[in-house]
């Protein structure tokens, strides 16, 4: 539901990036988008599409990184890979888990024609 | 930047114009692809692609405003409190009932976020308590920018209690951080059980679930254990009091639960 104002931060960054590097033009954005960002990508797709209109990214193309969701699990103490919030650890079964990784939502990588 | 190396050369080549004399061989496995389209052909004097490796986390510009706003509460002993929960749920009512009681003894505001409407803060201010209503409009969430802001007008006292109440939603708010001390999801029996699996994103981002309208419970089919356990599988540290609004049942909790909070923000006040 909020993927739009997160494309409006998107094209205020690339605005800004492109002001400071001097650039005219970003041709593709590469997005890392984590399971737990909140986000929706094919809303976060359908929202970059519009709000890059009249920008500096104007038509261009995205490219979503998905990483992957890891939590601490305090009865193993390690590292293991969760797919939802609710998952048990893959290994001993408890929810005592604390989120590490899956939470990213940034601008990875651009291209730009010179 | 240059994306393989990191210097800053945008468009230089590494090839070796000179004769080297020495008995090792090395490989030079930058591979600087500047001159190639996407197609790996070389197009002499035609613009071509580069790459620059940026790293911006999207919401650093919110995180960046709700930073200043958490030193604004850290050097004044403020407590912030950002309420969240699905509209309807009784956060209203919650504060309403809280503030009559809180307003005796200790000095406290109220942000008002919604869509639409000043109703909110309309009820609010009926209570004693100041309050300022803050319209998203479209938006789905309050951001740190919007109650930085609010809270300027408002000329929060030292050693006070602000509570935000988001815009009814358990789902966008989750992802903004507004500064404040915590968020407490307020959950009403009337919802059922199983929200905290449906939207586990709140129920992760939230230290306190108060879990509103305790009183229905004879009416309903509502397993408040499980509803317990279910905010637990999604975060294991949340804790839960159990309350409503309307009768004053278990607020009492509520209240030393906010007095606990209080004290050590106090405490913990950037001199």
């Amino acid at each position: 539901m909020h993927e739009m104002s997160i494309c409006m931060g998107i094209v205020e960054s690339l605005e800004e990036t492109a002001r400071l590097n001097n650039y005219k033009a970003v041709d593709k954005v590469w997005l890392e988008i984590g399971p737990f960002s909140g986000v929706e990508i094919s809303a976060l797709t359908f929202g970059f599409e519009v709000s890059t209109r009249h920008t500096v990214a104007d038509g261009a193309t995205l490219e979503i990184i998905q990483t992957k969701a890891i939590a601490w699990c305090f009865n193993c103490d390690e590292s293991v890979s969760i797919t939802k919030r609710q998952d048990p650890c893959p290994k001993c079964g408890s929810h005592q888990l604390s989120v590490t990784g899956g939470e990213e939502l940034k601008i990875k990588q651009i291209s730009i024609k010179e | 930047m240059c994306t393989v190396c990191g210097c800053n050369e945008t468009k230089h080549t590494h090839g070796h114009g000179h004769s080297h004399d020495h008995d090792y061989s090395h490989e030079h496995k930058h591979l600087h692809d500047y001159g190639k389209s996407e197609s790996g052909l070389h197009v002499a004097g035609m613009s071509q692609e580069k790459i620059i490796q940026v790293e911006i986390d999207i919401l650093a510009k919110n995180n960046n405003y709700a930073n200043q706003n958490r030193d604004f509460f850290r050097q004044n002993g403020i407590l912030a409190l950002n309420l969240v929960s699905s509209p309807g749920s009784g956060k209203t009512t919650t504060l309403e009932t809280t503030l009559k009681i809180l307003k005796k003894t200790i000095s406290l505001k109220v942000i008002e976020g919604d869509q639409q409407t000043t109703q909110d803060v309309d009820r609010i201010k009926k209570t004693g308590v100041e309050a300022i209503q803050v319209n998203t409009g479209k938006g789905c969430h309050l951001d740190a920018h919007m109650v930085g802001h609010a809270f300027e007008a408002l000329k929060l006292e030292e050693d006070s209690l602000l509570f935000i109440e988001n815009v009814g939603n358990l789902v966008c708010p989750a992802a903004f951080d507004l500064g404040e001390h915590c968020k407490v999801a307020i959950l009403s029996v009337t919802e059922g059980e199983d929200k905290p699996l449906k939207y586990p994103d709140m129920f992760a981002a939230a230290d306190l679930m108060l879990l509103n309208k305790i009183d229905l419970l004879p009416h309903l089919n509502f397993d408040v254990e499980r509803c317990i356990a279910y905010a637990r599988q999604v975060n294991p540290k949340i804790q839960v009091l159990q309350i409503s609004a309307t009768t004053g049942e278990g607020m009492d909790g509520w209240y030393q639960w906010i007095s606990a909070q209080m004290d050590s923000t106090k405490a913990f006040k950037a001199k």
